[in-house]
């Protein structure tokens, strides 16, 4: 009997690895065949190669680009202003939405200003930016903050007062302060609702980064975007865009193992 | 001596419609050593009265003091028991449990081993590391009642905490919460709306009327009874005639208002 059963079961594991080689192996096939038919649509010249460039061309310029040491200043300037923006737009959002918890007069007040500001696109904002903090890193990563700042603020204020009453109240019936019970209670009760922010934070991030980048236009992924469409370089533009593709993906999945970690504990 | 005196209270909630009194013209006063239930028909304010002598919100009118202080915010004398657990999920059990020593600054060496060994009283010694979601729920209920007396509290404040468990499990810990309060000499207040668990746990009930609530009938509950535990008495003669009695008064209580 748990013989059988024991075979059963090995039949039914080896049944979901072989489903998992196949989807892993149609996903690949999916990102090879794509590189395939761009490369062949280019060379047979179905696409015209200077607007929608060819993997092999993009492939040498992306060595060129490593070799000579550009590629690795834009992106990591790059990288550290969307970082930078991410972080900053999650803390100040998270600690405007404390202000807010702490005084209902205040949240009551700023109220209509917060769905002014959100409902307004942040990046109408860049060149209001760039003359008041000069065209570099910080006006590009205030694109990068202002542009979570706001949502960031309105979804943790509303997780602060959704956290159960009684909670609140299992601090106060021992003489707890207010101030007690948003780092005992408040705090903790809602880290999940602030790294799945964090999460959304990370996309936005990035838009507001490569806007920034468009319109300082000095350095970064996004300067090379503009930069490669102004001289009709559309190897140097999709170059740009696959690196944005990669790192972006790789920022996500760092951000969703910390959730991960987190979770665990909260 | 009496721990807690209530003079003439009042409790008046205002919104913008009404005005609603709550509790009208309240006073009572409870022995130390003393364990006291509120019962009564839903709305007559047996919740707010327990808030009220936590601290919790404060009367419109009237005075409570206990040990002859005038109450205005949650005192360290009174520990308070909710309908549910209510443990941080975040936490150790060992964490929640001293959490309470924590916010009055009160957490060291001493008092931790003292907030253990209450725990290893209630047969959860093991538990100090696990996370509250490893636990059932009586055993949750048992880790907030070691919560409320990790603190030392001499008066503790029980809003139904038995509401949300199931009846075996009520019953055990209605066992165990009795026999823990008198082992420690405190006073109790117990607020719930099952009148044979009124008999069983208290030396008094106080029955209230609604709209607004107001002391209707006291019930002094016979000697052979407070003897016994929880689940003894439960079997015994004398439970089943006040259990009539109460019965019936509430019963006139919510066809006077219907």
């Amino acid at each position: 009997m748990s013989n059988s059963t024991a075979k059963l079961h090995e039949k039914y594991k080896q049944k979901i690895r072989l489903q998992q080689i196949q989807i892993r192996f149609s996903q690949l096939s999916i990102i090879v065949l794509f590189f395939a038919i761009w490369e062949v649509s280019g060379r047979m010249r179905w696409i015209d190669p200077l607007l929608f460039s060819m993997p092999s061309r993009v492939w040498a310029l992306f060595i060129d680009k490593l070799q000579d040491g550009t590629l690795l200043t834009h992106t990591s300037v790059t990288l550290f202003e969307t970082i930078a923006g991410f972080v900053l737009g999650t803390v100040i959002g998270t600690v405007i939405a404390a202000i807010l918890w702490w005084s209902p007069f205040l949240s009551r007040v700023l109220d209509p200003y917060l769905v002014v500001l959100n409902s307004m696109p942040k990046i109408a904002l860049g060149p209001i930016l760039i003359v008041g903090l000069g065209p570099g890193y910080s006006s590009i990563i205030a694109m990068g903050a202002l542009i979570s700042v706001i949502i960031t603020t309105l979804v943790v204020y509303n997780a602060f007062k959704n956290v159960d009453e009684n909670y609140v109240k299992v601090v106060q019936t021992f003489g707890g302060t207010k101030q007690q019970a948003f780092h005992a209670v408040i705090l903790p009760a809602t880290i999940p609702t602030i790294i799945s922010t964090l999460k959304v934070n990370v996309g936005l991030s990035w838009v507001g980064v490569i806007v920034g980048e468009f319109l300082v236009s000095r350095q970064g992924l996004g300067y090379m975007i503009i930069y490669g469409f102004q001289v009709f370089n559309f190897n140097l533009v999709i170059l740009s865009l696959l690196v944005i593709a990669v790192i972006a993906t790789l920022m996500y999945q760092g951000v969703e193992l910390l959730e991960r970690k987190l979770r665990k504990t909260y | 001596m009496s721990i807690v005196n209530i003079k003439n209270v009042d409790k008046i909630f205002f919104s913008q419609e009404a005005a609603t009194t709550a509790l009208k013209n309240i006073s009572l006063s409870v022995e130390t050593g003393e364990f006291i239930s509120l019962i009564g028909p839903s709305g007559c304010g047996k919740t707010t009265l327990l808030s009220l002598i936590a601290g919790l919100i404060d009367p419109t009118y009237g005075e409570i003091t206990i040990e002859g202080q005038k109450i205005v915010r949650p005192s360290a004398k009174t520990g308070y028991m909710l309908q549910q657990d209510y443990l941080f999920p975040w936490l150790t059990i060992e964490q929640n449990i001293t959490i309470g020593l924590k916010t009055m600054k009160k957490l060291n060496e001493e008092t931790r081993a003292y907030a253990l060994s209450l725990l290893a009283k209630m047969g959860l010694e093991d538990k100090a590391n696990d996370l509250p979601s490893q636990l059932s729920g009586g055993m949750r209920q048992r880790v907030a009642l070691v919560r409320m007396l990790a603190t030392s509290p001499k008066l503790l404040l029980l809003d139904e905490p038995f509401s949300a468990l199931d009846y075996q499990t009520k019953l055990k810990l209605e066992d165990l919460v009795s026999f823990t309060i008198k082992d420690q000499k405190k006073t109790a207040i117990l607020v719930t709306h099952d009148i044979g668990e009124a008999i069983a746990m208290s030396d008094r009930i106080i029955l209230m009327s609604a709209r607004p609530g107001r002391i209707q009938n006291i019930f002094q509950v016979p000697e052979s009874l407070r003897v016994l535990s929880p689940f003894q008495a439960r079997n015994d003669r004398n439970y089943n005639l006040l259990f009539q009695q109460i019965w019936k008064e509430l019963e006139s209580l919510e066809q006077q208002h219907s």
